[in-house]
């Protein structure tokens, strides 16, 4: 797989503060994959999103997304229009009184024919699952549902990359499983490069990589089944990991002799089942 | 401190109108002083609107709600009084942060009832301990601080109020697990040290099974379920047909039962799940 956007040593330090909130990160993101990126606040995950289409560019190192680097500004309409952003507040990204004029808002601006538009905006809804509120007012939709209407809008641009910074930090559980359902949906059958950043363990269950922030850098990168049986490691840094690998660990430490990757409900129960039943 | 009655408590919002929509309906429940109450529900499920009664914000379309035996609503001076007695921190209750610093922002409440200079400064020092916000913050404004510092900022202006029932809607709601640990830590220790009811609504059932002694589970206005966390994690299924998680340590006990694993207990805690599983080793699982 090729890489669609590549960090190569990236510093960045916010004007008026003395630390780093990046300190030297390499990464490769591989085109069609699903990256979740854990962290807590402070650990620097929302600063790296940022750096993803520009909003932030590098105060040291750079940042290329297909090749070009972020810190040239005759090339900004070019990044933006291939990494799409969703962010933490439903209520910040909505600008319409009508849903579909929502989603209709980006690719309006971007000077798209109308019928164009109208084509965007019907397979956006439709892959968000929100095709029957499309003449709804945005205000009235739940948390879940408006964060929907948002990717719509972000896929109404066609970027190839969707990047999105916590957009479950403020849902209710079902909201949450709205969302990262429709995010898992983008890569698996759209074929799209996302990047989720969150705090929250059990989002990252379903990506293809996943990797742990702190203090500015990246400390633990790979499969999400890996780095949650790195079990001290992920302590230490004050993140929890999954009660499905926590058990696991628990009862390989009280003598079950359990490998640590089943993170899955069933999948857990099914190893300790077949253990206990014999 | 007070006992709380609920009494037939019904609201209906927008009543009247094609709008009108009943939002809880005959709710009766007692909550004696010093209990930590877990609130639970989905969106929707009036939760909300259910605590907002508690300190006469809003008011009954039928029933009451009874502080130490008076109504609430008896007049304007017990919807006044309520609000000292019930303290209801609101979800993202730092978009209610206003004050110019911190010291004044969590003032605000005792100020408002003319407590004098010292008896303020007393309060606004010890709301401050309670939620672990350092008095070097007090002159800063704060509009600078973290999301975790301004939801505890937000916080210690209802505790200085010293409410004998604290409500928490939703308080840790986009913290990440640090900032969750501690806010509910907090709250816990205030809880310990002034003996006050607290009423946790929370989407969180892991929080929920670990903080509370009693759990009530709103369902469509109504209160589905009622009793400890033993009794109400013994249902797990039940849970789940309103449309609720379950903790991750049950819902791995049932996925176990399903296989066949005969587990012990109501199971809605890592230990207890731990616990159960080494048991089932040792006297052999079926």
């Amino acid at each position: 797989m090729e890489p669609v956007i590549v960090f190569e040593q990236v510093h960045h330090r916010y004007s008026g503060e003395a630390e780093e909130s990046l300190r030297g990160i390499d990464l490769a993101i591989e085109s069609g994959s699903f990256t979740a990126v854990l962290g807590h606040n402070g650990s620097g995950k929302s600063t790296l999103a940022k750096h993803m289409n520009a909003i932030l560019t590098p105060t040291e190192g750079r940042v290329l997304v297909h090749g070009v680097d972020t810190a040239d500004e005759d090339r900004l309409l070019d990044i933006r229009r291939s990494v799409g952003m969703v962010f933490q507040n439903p209520d910040n990204q909505i600008v319409a009184n009508v849903v579909e004029d929502d989603v209709a808002f980006a690719p309006e601006n971007l000077g798209v024919p109308s019928e164009e538009i109208r084509r965007r905006v019907d397979e956006a809804l439709e892959i968000v699952g929100m095709s029957e509120f499309k003449q709804h007012a945005p205000h009235l939709l739940s948390g879940g549902q408006k964060q929907r209407v948002a990717i719509a809008g972000v896929l109404a641009m066609q970027p190839e990359i969707i990047v999105l910074d916590e957009p479950t930090a403020m849902l209710d559980p079902q909201g949450r499983a709205e969302v990262i359902a429709t995010v898992t949906r983008l890569c698996r059958e759209k074929g799209m490069t996302v990047v989720l950043i969150t705090h929250h363990m059990d989002e990252c269950v379903g990506a293809d990589r996943l990797v742990v922030m702190s203090g500015g850098r990246i400390v633990a990168d790979g499969s999400p089944a890996e780095v949650f049986s790195r079990v001290e490691l992920m302590e230490s840094e004050g993140l929890s990991v999954p009660e499905t690998t926590r058990l696991l660990y628990d009862l390989d430490r009280e003598g079950f002799d359990l490998p640590l990757t089943a993170l899955e409900i069933d999948d857990c129960a099914e190893l300790v089942a077949r253990t206990l039943i014999k | 401190m007070p006992e709380l009655r609920i009494e037939a408590l019904t609201h209906v919002y927008s009543a009247g109108t094609p709008f009108q929509k009943t939002a809880i309906e005959n709710i009766d429940l007692t909550i004696p002083q010093g209990q930590m109450i877990g609130l639970l529900g989905h969106t929707g499920s009036g939760k909300s609107t259910f605590i907002q009664h508690l300190n006469a914000l809003l008011k009954p379309t039928s029933g009451r709600v009874l502080c130490d035996g008076k109504d609430v609503n008896a007049d304007k001076f017990s919807r006044r009084d309520v609000k000292w007695q019930v303290g209801l921190v609101f979800q993202y209750p730092e978009y209610q942060l206003f004050e110019e610093t911190v010291y004044k922002d969590i003032a605000f409440g005792p100020k408002n009832r003319k407590l004098s200079e010292s008896e303020i400064d007393e309060r606004v020092r010890e709301a401050a301990a309670f939620v672990g916000v350092d008095e070097e913050l007090f002159e800063r404004s704060p509009l600078e601080l973290s999301g975790g510092q301004k939801r505890r900022v937000a916080i210690a202006g209802v505790i200085a109020m010293r409410p004998g029932v604290l409500v928490l809607d939703e308080p840790t709601a986009g913290l990440d697990p640090a900032g969750c640990r501690q806010i509910l830590d907090n709250v816990a220790a205030y809880r310990e040290k002034t003996g006050s009811t607290v009423i946790l609504v929370s989407h969180n059932m892991d929080d929920a099974a670990r903080m509370a002694e009693r759990l009530i589970v709103f369902d469509h206005g109504h209160v589905a379920m009622d009793g400890t966390p033993e009794e109400v994690f013994r249902e797990p299924r039940r849970l789940i047909d309103i449309g609720l998680n379950v903790p991750h340590a049950s819902a791995i006990a049932m996925a176990l039962r399903e296989r066949g694993v005969a587990l012990e207990g109501s199971i809605y805690t890592h230990e207890q799940l731990k616990a159960a599983i080494l048991r089932a080793k040792e006297v052999g699982a079926c």
